[in-house]
């Protein structure tokens, strides 16, 4: 077939006790958005790296343009046309964009010194071709996520890539910065450029992608054409099964107030919040990135200093706590980013569980490890981590496995407020779902609940009021047959789009 | 099962070389692996160890503690002087003050003002080094009537046939094991150095727990430095020169990494000792005494580049 671009055959790859990719075979057409799918854990970065030359198959043939190549690192695979987009985006924020474009390979004069002007030039075509509204002198650094984003994908304008791969891309955008990242990849996909698009957000894959091709244990499960597909069905091949419902709301059942804040201000985030959280009840806060979701609770959780406004906790006003504070208070706090915020990845579980809760499982100063490997061996059962002990480091485990151990290292301390910030960020469809359970689960138990999501099906399917932010402010509140996607929509945009007419202006 | 020669080597490559060493210099030198050598090496590592205890808790949090060197050199001065002036009893508790009351200006600076680590305790090396001119005036320190006082039994007592010192480094290494292992601060100190931000947001008292470390340091060197004064029954103001180094190289060739959030006391005194071992398997040899200055330097380099090259799965970059 001439319009395949590349096509992988037969690629295996083991690492230490693992077999990561199992006699995997694929290709992508020129024009093509294919979609790569899988759980984590199933070998889609494991590919990836393969493709990118960051790893050496054990097995297997790479076909470029009907050539067989050997792409033994990453600056091969970009002269070979490859070029992968990493999810942390590899740019040198001191550098301009002009230079980061051509990083390591910089035009040169006769005398051996850097052709600027040549530079300039190349890099000013490369992003007018993509319809960038900046130019190649800006300093990185100061472009936003989307932007340096977007720096990235000119390096595949300038190097004529023949493939660019996408790792979730669209993780810390905005959903107007997502539209013109999706206007991007459909001009070069018109360009006849083979793009491999990785993401865990459904949606994205069903609006974009032409065909689909499904990994789970290293192998490949199947390549379907998205128009002949649908949502349950690639569920199906990601998990091996079906998966009952999606979406699980706690029954109602509210009591007492649990948290209160009034007119919570944060100088240069946030202004005049109120918001109040009952037991039993599942708060949603939508907004885009950037709205200030995040800020807002690691102020009420202490982590930063509030310059106004009132905390009222169970009917008490009382000062803003320091995160210690906080924590013997009864809140909890499952961060945004869980590889940094919300764990010690060299520490086992059990150490793990626990840190939160050091002077409830010792006495006298010393550690109690018996208890602590009680309430290890109960979350990892009730939760139902996969992990092969107490010990096992948990920067071994998979992204879902580690945000359950990121829960129970707040449920085991049985909290009376928890606040989860984008709980399934990054994570696969059954532990999301498994996730979801939990949080209508801990509602019913009578905790107060506060998730903070990005993902719109998500925060309508699991909570029983919605508030929006935007621009650190909150900008409307739902409850009932009021939580519509088009009511949150509404909400977050407004006030952005006036924002973006006075850029203009 | 076959097995992974690599990583092997990488696992224990450097024990396997220390067992090289040691046969080696068994067999080329007379009286190395004796009993009474033995316990020479023992109490010549036993002064940089108790220092390596206390240095030790600031490299699991993830940062190093350089000023232990002119600490050292202070309190020795300090231990020996008071002790013509109020006594031993009087002597030893100044010295642990002195010593508590630099690891806090350390552990303030570093934990709660955020100031880099490096900086901080280079900064203190040099200050220590002025302070020491200025209260020895210049000149070294003896104590008097050396021959009477209860004071030389923790550098030159034993007890059983062994050696006081090593006594204390030992009996000090179980004490700040059962800490760093098993309390609740040896657990802070344990996730600040493994994720510092996962800890804030656990609760953990994260600018505390690192200013806690640095006095724990600056107890260990006032130890040290007691057992220094009693066993030189004197002090110069260069006598402590050169520790922060040698105290690292062991810490690092132990195999704790300077990364943090890794690391035991355990591993602490197998590394000190090694490299005790090292350096009087050199002298015995016949190797000049500033040879072991080189061997800091190999050690130093060899380590971090074995600990780097386990992280990123292999030797070269």
């Amino acid at each position: 077939m001439t319009d395949v671009i590349l096509s992988v055959a037969g690629i295996t790859k083991t690492f230490p006790g693992v077999r990561a990719l199992a006699d995997v075979s694929f290709d992508v057409r020129a024009g093509e958005v294919h979609a790569l799918m899988g759980e984590n854990g199933a070998g889609k970065s494991t590919l990836m790296k393969v493709l990118a030359g960051l790893y050496k198959p054990d097995a297997g043939t790479i076909t470029l343009r009907d050539e067989p190549v050997t792409i033994t690192s990453p600056l091969v695979a970009r002269e070979k046309g490859i070029l992968l987009i990493h999810q942390e985006l590899s740019l040198s924020p001191e550098l301009s964009v002009a230079e980061n474009i051509y990083l390591g390979a910089w035009p040169t004069n006769a005398l051996g010194m850097l052709n600027k002007r040549k530079l300039r030039a190349d890099a000013k075509a490369a992003l007018d071709a993509l319809g960038c509204d900046f130019g190649p002198d800006v300093r990185v650094g100061t472009l936003s996520i989307a932007r340096q984003q977007m720096v990235e994908i000119a390096r595949a304008q300038a190097f004529n890539a023949d493939v660019v791969i996408f790792d979730e891309p669209t993780a810390s955008l905005t959903d107007g910065e997502r539209r013109q990242l999706f206007a991007t990849i459909a001009r070069l996909k018109s360009a006849g450029v083979g793009i491999v698009y990785i993401s865990h957000k459904m949606d994205e894959i069903f609006e974009i992608t032409d065909r689909i091709t499904v990994l789970r244990d290293g192998q490949v499960q199947g390549t379907r054409i998205t128009a002949d597909t649908d949502l349950a069905g690639i569920t199906r091949m990601m998990i091996g099964r079906d998966l009952a419902s999606y979406f699980h709301r706690a029954r109602e059942d509210f009591r007492d107030e649990v948290l209160r804040v009034e007119g919570l201000t944060h100088a240069s985030l946030f202004s005049g919040v109120d918001l109040s959280v009952r037991a039993g009840e599942v708060l949603g806060l939508y907004g885009l990135v950037g709205a200030g979701r995040s800020e807002l609770v690691e102020t009420i959780f202490g982590l930063r200093h509030a310059d106004a406004g009132r905390l009222i906790w169970k009917g008490q006003e009382i000062p803003f706590p320091t995160p210690r504070q906080a924590v013997d208070l009864g809140m909890a706090l499952v961060p945004e980013s869980r590889k940094e915020q919300g764990l010690v990845l060299g520490m086992g579980g059990r150490e793990n569980v626990t840190l939160p809760h050091l002077a409830m499982f010792s006495s006298a100063g010393v550690m109690d490890r018996g208890r602590e490997r009680e309430v290890f061996d109960t979350y990892r059962d009730i939760l139902d981590i996969k992990t092969t002990g107490p010990e096992q480091p948990v920067e071994k485990l998979s992204g879902g496995n580690q945000q359950k151990f990121v829960l129970a290292k707040w449920l085991c301390a049985a909290p009376s407020l928890i606040i989860l910030d984008e709980p399934t960020r990054g994570i696969d469809v059954g532990s999301k779902s498994a996730i979801h359970e939990l949080i209508a689960k801990l509602a019913e138990d009578g905790l107060a609940v506060i998730v903070i999501s990005s993902e719109m099906p998500e925060v309508l399917g699991v909570s029983h009021r919605i508030l929006t932010m935007t621009e650190g402010r909150i900008s409307g509140s739902f409850t009932g047959d009021g939580m519509t996607e088009q009511a949150l929509i509404d909400a977050v945009s407004q006030p952005a789009n006036r924002a973006v007419q006075e850029d203009i202006a | 099962m076959t097995i992974d020669w690599q990583q092997a080597l990488r696992r224990h490559g450097l024990i396997a070389a220390f067992g090289l060493f040691l046969a080696a210099v068994a067999v080329g030198a007379e009286g190395f692996l004796t009993l009474g050598n033995i316990l020479d090496v023992l109490r010549q590592v036993s002064i940089t160890g108790t220092i390596a205890l206390g240095v030790t808790f600031v490299v699991v949090t993830g940062r190093l503690d350089l000023s232990v060197g002119s600490m050292l050199t202070l309190l020795t001065v300090i231990v020996v002087d008071q002790h013509n002036a109020v006594g031993p009893f009087g002597a030893i508790a100044l010295t642990l003050l002195a010593g508590l009351g630099i690891g806090a200006v350390n552990g303030v600076l570093v934990g709660l003002f955020r100031l880099n680590a490096l900086i901080v305790t280079l900064a203190m090396l040099s200050l220590l080094q002025g302070v020491t001119l200025w209260y020895s005036g210049g000149s070294n320190v003896n104590v008097a009537g050396a021959g009477e006082t209860w004071f030389a039994v923790f550098g030159r007592g034993s007890l059983l046939g062994v050696p006081v010192p090593v006594l204390i480094f030992l009996g000090g290494a179980v004490v700040a094991s059962f800490f760093l292992k098993r309390t609740t601060f040896g657990r802070a100190v344990h996730a600040v150095g493994g994720n510092e931000t996962a800890s804030r947001f656990s609760g953990i008292a994260t600018a505390r727990t690192v200013a806690a470390a640095y006095v724990v340091s600056g107890l260990a060197t006032a130890i040290a430095a007691i057992i220094m004064g009693s066993r030189v029954m004197g002090a110069q103001n260069t006598i402590g020169q050169g520790y922060e180094l040698t105290v690292l190289a062991g810490i690092i060739l132990g195999g704790t990494s300077l990364m943090g959030g890794s690391g035991s006391i355990w591993r602490t005194v197998i590394g000190i000792t090694m490299l005790g071992f090292i350096q009087n398997g050199l002298l015995l040899l016949g190797f000049e005494y500033y040879v072991q200055w080189l061997v800091s330097w190999v050690v130093i380099i060899a380590a971090v580049w074995l600990d780097l090259a386990a992280k990123r799965g292999r030797v070269l970059a």
